[in-house]
């Protein structure tokens, strides 16, 4: 009897243990980041692009990271959502079950894939067209990053749409599409834009696919051909520098891209909570 | 006559707000078998467990009173409760066979509480399996998984499992009624030749079978004890009137 | 035909053709990795490729196995750090934490999860690789600067936990009540329960979890690359630097296109590490399959 007490009482040490290291490192790469970033934030970082040479230039901020990463999301969320949404409803109201079951799979697949993948196949497409690194590659890479997240994301929410609503829209007589669209992409609209700000969190925060495509530049591009900065590659250049004041345009694009992406996070959390809220389990 | 082995005491139940068990008392015979019958809903499976508080595994449970077992109230502070559960063996409605092999499904009883001789633990298994009249169909295939078995054959095992433990008292939670025919009549012979071993305390919503079956009864009617006795006299000349009502059909 | 029966199929066509293609785009990347590959693959059989350990490409030598070796150095690293402690704590949440607690730690944990790569990296260099200069190199009576396969393993353990903790901690969850209620009325004590019956009956899951995380950590780049020290030999302690396949194709895309076949050698890169995260995906599938048949119960 003291036996069986004793090995409980010893995993239990175990357990709560292991929970305070695991919660305790999580939390201090968030203090570590913010403690770095914190200081080097100011009105100046945020406003002004780098000054005085290829990114080695001791003045200026990070608006090029900020604008560039702002723009690399956005046209990549844009485009996801223009595919990932008729996939999601297609798969839902139309598709037969061998192309739906292919279908996830192949997402599911894919969103394991790691992003510098993306790069590099980003790259060879880029070549083959002659393009050279710019917003407009970097904007396709996070797109193929976003499209598996967005449409899983949304594939799920619209499967808990309960049935009686569609049924309900076609004992009407309404069409596939009508009802595709009035009922079951508006019941599900909370879902929706939670796979929206999921996979755009991801994107912003991703470094690997930008490498080969979206190049980099100390200035915010005019044009969809131009190089462009993005705040992951912003930390990841300007980190190693001996300069001091390189490397706090690192922390501080650090602290930025944490906030931005914990934010969005907290954002679809809410959603997700508003959006159960409703539903019967 | 009936010499009590649990004695329950003004035992009071609460879901939350909700007032399950009202002032429960009643002594449960030895070595007999004891229908709880009352319509559903009433409680019936709320006090079977709580008389080997597996009640405690809920959230929000509230209790009161005294079960006492050869005078012992299991709800006192000092009183383990794993030995508690070990003398009172459960069998529930639908067969809920562990994850694992026909064998270590009855050995894990034995297991946990501490036999590791291989020899013994076959001995156990293999009277267990007797006991409850399921040896001849698994005898050659105690590997494979329980799962494999039927529904009937699932609830046999549960009960071996149950014995493995030497248990004192057996509580039963409408133990046929996800069973077949068969198998149901399989499980009543069981609990039949049992009795001379165990006190038994089987919850039933089937007059007949508590007919067939109980030397006690006791009818449990919207959570209060309304009439307990001999099975001979609660079910063929109730006293009280909700009983002959609830025994004519007129309340279910 | 009526219009809204035309616009319904002519939207319904666009759709499958998004479906389609989103369908198709892992084969198509598979394919043109392979179309780029193929240079370097007529030049030296495969397994040649695979098993030289020198890498000077301006030399026309492109021996992958120190990547190879470093890849996997650091995430078994990872992995055996992170699975115990995981574990442990998913089971802890699932079956022993006061709901408050869980409440509070649950999203925690799922909010961390969306860390960027890089940040983690930037963590990395600020914590980790001096953690490992200062005070856990000369514990073991090693000079070094810091840049590790340790620190790779540990910044990817970081990574790992929350994929393995929420996915486990759910099916540890999911566990029907009656299962464990079997077991408790046999008088077994709530460890014994966990231990014997409910971790057991969560296997499956708890299997595909670890499986996942394996491959989250095989293909993480950037934070590894930011603490691992790239320098291309085979690791021969946890004090030596590493440079896993992914750190190679991202560092070097600069030069790529000045040596020959060094553009072909990368891609080969990338085309082997997309296969190998297939294949754990795969994996983790078929296993899934194989234990839900042999122990589910009902």
């Amino acid at each position: 009897m003291d036996r069986r007490k004793l090995e409980e009482n010893i995993f239990k040490g175990m357990m709560i243990a292991s929970t305070l290291i695991v919660v305790g490192s999580l939390l201090s790469v968030f203090i570590v980041v913010i403690l770095k970033g914190a200081p080097a934030l100011s009105i100046s970082m945020l406003t002004q692009i780098p000054k005085g040479g290829y990114y080695l230039g001791k003045e200026g901020g990070i608006l090029n990271a900020i604008v560039g990463s702002l723009y690399l999301a956005g046209g990549a969320t844009t485009i996801s959502f223009l595919i990932s949404l008729p996939t999601a409803l297609y798969l839902h109201e139309y598709a037969g079950r061998r192309l739906a079951t292919l279908a996830r799979q192949s997402l599911d697949v894919l969103w394991s894939v790691p992003s510098i993948i993306y790069g590099a196949f980003g790259f060879t497409v880029m070549i083959y067209l002659g393009m050279r690194a710019s917003l407009l590659g970097g904007i396709m890479a996070l797109t193929l990053l976003e499209i598996p997240i967005m449409t899983r994301v949304m594939d799920e929410v619209i499967n808990t749409v309960p049935l009686r609503l569609r049924e309900a829209s076609y004992a009407l007589g309404a069409t596939k599409l009508e009802t595709a669209w009035n009922v079951v992409a508006r019941q599900a609209l909370p879902g929706i834009l939670t796979a929206v700000l999921l996979a755009s969190g991801r994107a912003i925060g991703d470094a690997a696919s930008l490498l080969f495509t979206a190049g980099y530049t100390d200035n915010i591009p005019s044009s969809l051909f131009d190089p462009v900065a993005s705040l992951p590659l912003a930390l990841f250049f300007q980190l190693g520098t001996p300069f001091p004041e390189v490397q706090q345009r690192a922390y501080a694009s650090g602290a930025i891209l944490l906030v931005i992406v914990l934010s969005l996070s907290i954002a679809s959390r809410l959603l997700i909570k508003r959006f159960t809220k409703y539903v019967i389990r | 006559m009936f010499k009590p082995h649990v004695s329950i005491e003004k035992l009071n139940v609460y879901y939350g707000e909700h007032h399950v068990l009202k002032d429960i008392t009643v002594d449960i015979p030895e070595r007999r078998i004891t229908a709880i019958i009352g319509p559903s809903g009433c409680g019936k499976t709320t006090f079977l467990r709580s008389l080997n508080s597996l009640i405690d595994l809920v959230d929000e449970v509230r209790l009161s009173g005294k079960v006492l077992v050869d005078g012992v109230n299991i709800y006192d502070n000092g009183v383990d409760v794993t030995s508690i559960r070990k003398r009172m063996g459960l069998i529930a409605q639908m067969p809920n066979p562990l994850p694992m092999s026909i064998y270590d499904n009855v050995a894990y009883g034995p297991r946990i509480h501490g036999v590791k001789d291989r020899k013994e633990l076959d001995q156990i298994v293999e009277q267990c399996l007797r006991a409850s009249s399921l040896w001849g169909e698994v005898e050659g295939r105690l590997r494979e998984p329980a799962s494999k078995l039927s529904m009937g054959q699932q609830q046999r095992l549960c009960l071996a499992r149950a014995l493995a433990v030497e248990p004192e008292v057996l509580l039963c939670d409408e133990p046929t009624s996800a069973l077949d025919p068969i198998s149901a009549r399989h499980i009543e012979e069981q609990l039949i030749t049992l009795k001379k071993d165990y006190t038994i305390v089987f919850v039933t919503h089937i007059l007949r079978q508590a007919r067939r079956l109980a030397d006690y009864a006791v009818f449990l009617y919207l959570g209060e004890l309304v009439e307990h006795g001999p099975a001979g006299e609660v079910l063929a000349n109730p006293k009280e009137p909700r009983t002959q009502a609830y025994l004519k059909g007129e309340i279910s | 035909m009526n219009t809204r029966r035309l616009e319904d199929l002519v939207v319904a066509k666009l759709m499958f053709s998004a479906t389609v293609l989103s369908s198709l785009i892992v084969f198509i990347i598979a394919f043109a990795l392979f179309q780029k590959s193929t240079p370097i693959l007529t030049t030296q059989p495969l397994s040649e490729l695979l098993l030289a350990s020198s890498w000077h490409p301006w030399k026309g030598e492109f021996g992958f196995y120190p990547f190879i070796m470093g890849t996997l150095w650091v995430t078994i690293l990872a992995m055996a750090l992170s699975i115990p402690p995981s574990l442990l704590m998913s089971i802890y949440l699932a079956e022993y934490a006061p709901i408050k607690v869980r409440g509070i730690i649950k999203p925690m944990i799922d909010l961390l999860a969306g860390i960027p790569s890089v940040v983690y990296g930037l963590w990395g260099v600020l914590l980790i690789v001096p953690l490992v200069r200062d005070y856990v190199a000369p514990l073991a009576g090693v000079s070094t600067t810091g840049y590790t396969v340790l620190a790779g393993g540990l910044v990817l353990a970081i990574m790992v936990f929350p994929i393995i903790i929420s996915i486990s901690e759910e099916v540890i969850r999911s566990v029907p009540q009656q299962v464990r209620e079997a077991s408790m009325a046999l008088g077994a004590t709530k460890w014994q329960t966990v231990k014997h019956v409910v971790v057991r009956t969560a296997l499956p899951g708890i299997i595909a979890a670890v499986i996942l995380g394996f491959g989250r950590a095989f293909g993480e780049t950037m934070a590894v690359l930011m603490v691992v020290g790239n320098v291309p030999r085979v690791p021969s302690s946890l004090f030596d630097p590493g440079y896993p396949l992914p750190a190679l194709i991202a560092n070097n895309y600069g030069e790529m296109m000045s040596i020959p076949l060094y553009d072909s050698a990368l891609m080969l890169a990338a085309l082997i590490l997309l296969l190998l995260v297939l294949l754990f995906g795969v994996l983790a599938g078929i296993i899934l399959v194989r234990i839900k048949r042999r122990y589910t119960v009902g």
